[in-house]
């Protein structure tokens, strides 16, 4: 804010680099000072905990790479070698095993917040949309982390998603070929999705600085989905949202503690620790929990092209949020009729996860069908028209207005 | 912060009903009997090995299993884990002959394993283990307990799981249903027809340490032994993880007092 004064620095060596690029000015305006909506709840962490979830990937990710041989032949061996062999390895390992799930479990989160309080509109599109390839390129990058440990459920899962390119007219085969690099999955494809795995958290690191970078041109939306108006609707970011950050992150490594130490193959196939089999196919072949609700759209249409088209449209609908949302109130706590399509809609959401995981056979399939039309009816019909009929509640004049009113009420009662 | 818990109660409790729902399954997917569930002294938050179980566990492996099945990834030096001294596994290495090779003639040669070898496979390739064993590859070991759902359960029941003909409830699933010849019926194996022949009979071996070798006592070692050679960071990780644990959980009832008293004036 511009009534913020820059700060003077007194060291001399701060002063020195601070004329000459501001970082530390910079720190101290975006990370300190940074003017915060007072009213956030806790649902606001999540932004910032999938922040820092991505900086364990990466970090554990880097010493993985170190003991990871990616080859057919010894993908396998060099992993079980690190568990077994290398020091602390099986931490390393169990610790980039289970934080992609606390990742996902965040961007989950963080993605519901986002619709609930309506934080995509005007003047937040860009930012939202910028949100909507970030989880793009994470479903890409763990799809192709899932298979480097070459088990049969890595090597299946890859030929399954791979085989999804094959029914597109006139150069899917051709396709499905340049991107294997041979004539099904082979050594030439776990190589290509090693490197890829490795360049791809480089980008989604740099789509986050653009994420940020919009909300801090934008500034953060709130529970009231009213705008900040003055200075008594914010409290600067350092030290409220640094301790509530900080509290809610203690919160998550407690729970992704115990899965590391105590059930660190829980959201893992157990089939994944017999070697990949390009002979024998399993079972079932079910992709990683983060992954069902697209996995049950793209089974629940009997055509195998529709079905992919369905499963990226219901990713890239998202972006289209802002325009398809008519409502002119920003956040669900003001629309009666609104807030409970949300919950109806998490809950086909939840119900598409389950389904996902089931095998795509009788009732499964027709419910499957019902909650992907659904999934669609909610973006496509009922936002749209609800921006028309739904009669809101009349909204807070400001953040400090409604805080002042919520303290009266207290006292009155 | 309310809204939060109560969400949060409720996931919790939707994430336990579906994680019974599938134990269930699992479970009692068919109409034969629920797979057996001893107490493991692995399980749990101070699950640990006992070393006494894990050397008689060693001992059924080496006598019962090693004929057909191997322990890839794993080394002879890897049983001091056990507990046995260096100049036992030493000796246990010794005891194996290996191929080595080529000498400064170009020949290949045998000589005793030493504790960096790796433990030695009964057969030197796939192709040899199908020829001696109708067709069907024994599994490597060493992840078994990992590689299936519910390992060690499975594997027990497994080794317990053996009928004599075939039981009345899978000719009621399907009437069909008969055992290939050169093949066994097990109650747990999916398919029920096994290529393994039944294994622990009383009295085929005898424990060093004078245990009475029952069919349930030796498959309980071997479980036990096969869950150490799938996890061997084990006991390592768990007790770190008690640590990490009870610090976390302390340190962030710090930083929620911390917060609150932050915060005690801005609401």
């Amino acid at each position: 804010m511009s009534s913020t004064p820059s700060p003077v620095w007194s060291n001399p060596a701060i002063k020195w680099v601070d004329r000459r690029m501001p970082i530390f000015s910079l720190m101290h305006k975006e990370l300190i000072v940074y003017p915060t909506p007072r009213n956030l709840n806790y649902w606001w962490n999540f932004g910032s905990l999938a922040g820092i979830a991505l900086v364990i990937l990466i970090f554990s990710g880097i010493f993985l790479a170190m003991h990871y041989v990616p080859h057919e032949d010894m993908a396998f061996a060099s992993v079980e070698r690190l568990m077994r062999e290398v020091n602390s390895g099986w931490l390393i390992r169990f610790i980039h095993m289970n934080t992609v799930s606390l990742f996902f479990l965040c961007v989950y989160i963080h993605i519901f917040r986002g619709m609930y309080y309506g934080s995509y509109k005007a003047p937040r599109e860009l930012l939202w949309i910028i949100g909507v390839i970030i989880y793009f390129v994470m479903v890409g990058t763990a799809f192709l982390g899932y298979v480097l440990p070459w088990g049969q459920m890595s090597f299946w899962a890859a030929t399954v998603i791979t085989s999804l390119v094959t029914p597109i007219p006139l150069v899917g085969e051709e396709l499905a070929i340049w991107l294997w690099g041979g004539f099904g999955v082979n050594n030439a494809t776990l190589q290509r999705f090693f490197s890829l795995h490795y360049l791809l958290p480089m980008v989604i690191f740099a789509l986050v600085f653009l994420h940020l970078w919009a909300l801090h041109t934008t500034k953060s939306n709130n529970p009231l989905g009213v705008d900040v108006k003055k200075k008594a609707d914010t409290l600067p970011f350092h030290p409220y949202y640094t301790m509530k950050d900080a509290f809610g992150l203690g919160v998550a490594l407690v729970v992704l503690s115990y899965f590391i130490f105590f059930n660190p193959n829980y959201f893992n196939h157990s089939i994944n620790y017999v070697m990949a089999d390009p002979m024998v196919t399993p079972e079932h072949i079910v992709p990683e929990w983060y992954f069902l609700p697209f996995y049950a759209i793209l089974r629940a249409i009997p055509d195998k092209l529709g079905g992919v088209v369905l499963m990226f449209l219901s990713i890239l609908i998202w972006m289209a949020l802002p325009w398809l949302d008519r409502s002119r109130v920003r956040s669900g706590k003001f629309r009666p009729v609104f807030k409970w399509f949300f919950w109806v809609w998490v809950a086909d959401f939840v119900l598409l996860t389950w389904l996902g995981a089931m095998p795509a056979e009788g009732t499964y399939v027709t419910m499957g069908q019902w909650a992907t039309a659904y999934y669609f009816a909610h973006f496509v019909v009922i936002l749209p028209l609800l921006g028309w009929f739904e009669k809101t509640k009349p909204v807070p004049e400001s953040i400090s207005a409604a805080v002042t009113a919520g303290h009266d009420k207290e006292a009155a009662a | 912060m309310k809204t939060l818990i109560r969400i949060g109660t409720a996931a919790i409790l939707a994430t336990g009903l579906s994680l019974g729902g599938t134990a269930a399954q699992a479970a009692g997917g068919h109409g034969g009997p629920e797979l057996k569930h001893p107490s493991w002294t692995f399980d749990g938050l101070f699950g640990h090995y006992n070393e006494d179980q894990l050397k008689r566990g060693w001992e059924v492996y080496s006598n019962v299993c090693a004929s057909c099945h191997g322990l890839e990834y794993m080394h002879y030096r890897n049983l001091k884990g056990l507990g046995y001294t260096e100049d036992e596994v030493e000796a246990i290495a010794a005891s194996f002959e290996i191929e080595d090779g080529p000498d400064e003639w170009g020949e290949m040669f045998t000589r005793p394993a030493t504790v960096v070898d790796p433990i030695k496979e009964p057969y030197e390739n796939d192709a040899l283990a199908k020829l001696a064993n109708g067709g069907a590859v024994p599994p490597n070991l060493s992840v078994m307990t990992r590689a299936r759902d519910h390992g060690p359960d499975y594997v027990y029941s497994l080794m317990l799981g053996y009928e004599a003909g075939v039981p009345e409830w899978v000719h009621e699933e399907d009437p069909e249903f008969s055992v290939p010849p050169g093949k066994s019926f097990n109650n747990y194996f999916p398919g029920y027809a096994i290529s393994m022949p039944q294994q622990l009979f009383p009295g085929i071996m005898e424990y060093s340490d004078g245990t009475e070798a029952t069919p349930e006592q030796m498959a309980k070692d071997v479980v036990t032994f096969l869950q150490w050679a799938a996890e061997p960071e084990l006991e390592k990780r768990k007790d770190l993880g008690r640590y990490v644990l009870v610090f976390l959980i302390v340190f962030t009832g710090v930083l929620y007092a911390y917060k609150r008293e932050i915060w005690k004036n801005a609401h």
